[in-house]
């Protein structure tokens, strides 16, 4: 299998994150996402080891609390409007 | 953009919060990761992203430290987002050893074991997500404590990699590391991954340093890639121990060859998801860029992230995307699954597993940022134990060529006595 990444991958992978990247550091992403990923192709050998079903799920009553008012909480938006986030269009 | 008066830079804000009660941190200065969240006070997790967020609340552990009567003293500089070995990727300038001149203090929690260790403050918290307490607590010179998985509640911490990280205690001494553990540790409401442990919290009377009849295992995989002047002062202290009455066995643990590869494409996968929520529209930067949502959520992240974190961020999509799933990240989970049956089985034999905490000395700064693998690599010794959920503590075991080395213990999950009483044997 090719592990070669090239630009294309990594601009296509930033946009499914949602971070531009300039044409430098995406030459330079490439070569090191190269290079990690060869690194990372040792968890092919990796046998398959059973999941231990230790974890229990904690259950809490749903009870009404006091939390942040709706003023605490937009406090670090950069743009508000009427007691909401203000962001950009959508489509 | 150092702060002011401040020659290593271990702190990104310097603010004086008043304790809301007395106990057992009356009159000790505590310094806070900036990653921690502080009521009106701002945490910047050391990235242009968060510059001016200002919690509207407490962190638990904030909260607890108050109540026991401590007074925090600051918000320390860290890599960004926790992301790195060396306080060097902070957007707030690198932080310098106090004990070590030109070189890093650890990573990501530098501020904090450099704060303690030029006595900036008493004690300090660090967070630590696959070694970045105990890197740190090594580099400098200090003791560091990283708790199991749910000992400390984690409600408030600005999240990167949920499934591996805790926060802990930075100080000089085992004994006042204990003391700070106490105080943060039990169960909180607010986190539901956290629990009360059966023998209780009480540490700070268990560093009395007796060691007799203790059993220290030594993974010879953990020694194979560490620098020799590290291993002869390992095995120094290895020496002390066993003159107190301690006996050390070999031991294997073949799975920690897969455990930074499995750690990175975990903490990755984890930290692509958790870092999707700054957009610049509820909190970070918003450039006020025209176009879409999406155009102006890619704009505001290329200018607020830095490149560590953009590589994470994309490696962490990519390893979680489609066609690459099974073989990253199924496989990574299967890695971890192998490391926490290679400890069960060792722990079956052996009280506690010894290791150098890092198996090179603090890199000069500027050293590794051009090589993030060579970085990557430097976590070989820590991360087996974030994989594990196990504790682990880091004490200060001596030198190698004037530079500080750290010597790791490890113990079965909620072991912190059985940490406490050996690590106060040396430190």
């Amino acid at each position: 299998m090719d592990r070669r990444v090239d630009d294309e991958e990594v601009r296509h992978v930033a946009s499914l994150a949602r971070v531009d990247l300039d044409d430098e550091e995406v030459e330079l992403f490439a070569e090191q996402f190269a290079d990690i990923l060869e690194y990372f192709d040792a968890l092919d050998e990796v046998p398959e080891v059973a999941h231990e079903g230790e974890l229990d799920n904690v259950m809490r009553p749903d009870e009404v609390s006091e939390g942040l008012t709706q003023e605490e909480a937009l406090q670090n938006a950069p743009e508000t409007e009427d007691g909401f986030f203000k962001g950009p269009k959508v489509g | 953009m150092a702060a002011e008066g401040d020659d290593l830079n271990a702190f990104v804000t310097r603010e004086s919060i008043d304790p809301t009660g007395e106990g057992p941190l009356s009159g000790v200065r505590v310094a806070v990761k900036d990653n921690i969240s502080t009521e009106g006070v701002r945490t910047t997790c050391g990235s242009n992203m968060l510059a001016d967020y200002v919690p509207p609340y407490d962190a638990t552990v904030v909260e607890r430290l108050r109540a026991a009567g401590a007074t925090i003293v600051g918000k320390t500089n860290m890599d960004e987002f926790g992301m790195g070995t060396t306080t060097e990727t902070s957007a707030f300038g690198p932080t310098q050893n106090p004990t070590a001149p030109g070189r890093v203090p650890g990573g990501s929690s530098g501020g904090s074991a450099a704060a303690v260790a030029a006595g900036e403050a008493d004690l300090a918290l660090g967070t630590d997500t696959g070694g970045s307490i105990r890197c740190p607590a090594a580099f400098c010179g200090v003791v560091g404590i990283k708790p199991t998985y749910g000992l400390v509640s984690r409600y408030g911490l600005v999240a990167y990699a949920n499934s591996l990280e805790q926060i802990g205690p930075i100080a000089p001494t085992v004994e006042e590391a204990a003391q700070l553990l106490e105080v943060l540790s039990g169960h909180d409401e607010r986190d539901g991954t956290t629990r009360e442990p059966e023998d209780g919290t009480d540490y700070a009377s268990a560093a009395d340093g007796d060691v007799d009849g203790l059993t220290v295992g030594v993974p010879t995989e953990l020694l194979e890639g560490a620098d020799k002047g590290i291993v002869e002062t390992f095995w120094d202290a290895l020496n002390d121990l066993e003159a107190q009455g301690a006996e050390t066995v070999e031991v294997s643990l073949p799975s920690v060859e897969t455990a930074v590869q499995a750690y990175y494409v975990i903490a990755m996968s984890e930290a692509s998801s958790n870092l999707a929520r700054f957009d610049g529209v509820r909190y970070g930067r918003s450039g006020g860029y025209d176009g879409n949502w999406n155009e102006t959520f890619a704009r505001s992240r290329e200018e607020g992230f830095g490149a560590e974190v953009k590589r994470r961020v994309l490696l962490g999509t990519y390893a979680l995307s489609a066609g690459y799933h099974d073989k990253y990240y199924a496989k990574a989970q299967d890695a971890r699954a192998w490391v926490k049956r290679d400890f069960d089985e060792t722990f079956a034999e052996v009280d506690v597993v010894a290791s150098p905490t890092m198996p090179v000395p603090p890199f000069e700064m500027g050293e590794s940022l051009d090589d993030p693998l060579q970085m990557y690599l430097a976590d070989a010794n820590t991360v087996p134990v974030n994989l594990a959920n196990l504790p682990a503590i880091s004490v200060p075991a001596g030198e190698s060529d004037g530079l500080p080395v750290g010597l790791q213990l490890v113990a079965p999950a909620f072991g912190e006595h059985t940490l406490v009483r050996a690590g106060s044997a040396l430190a």
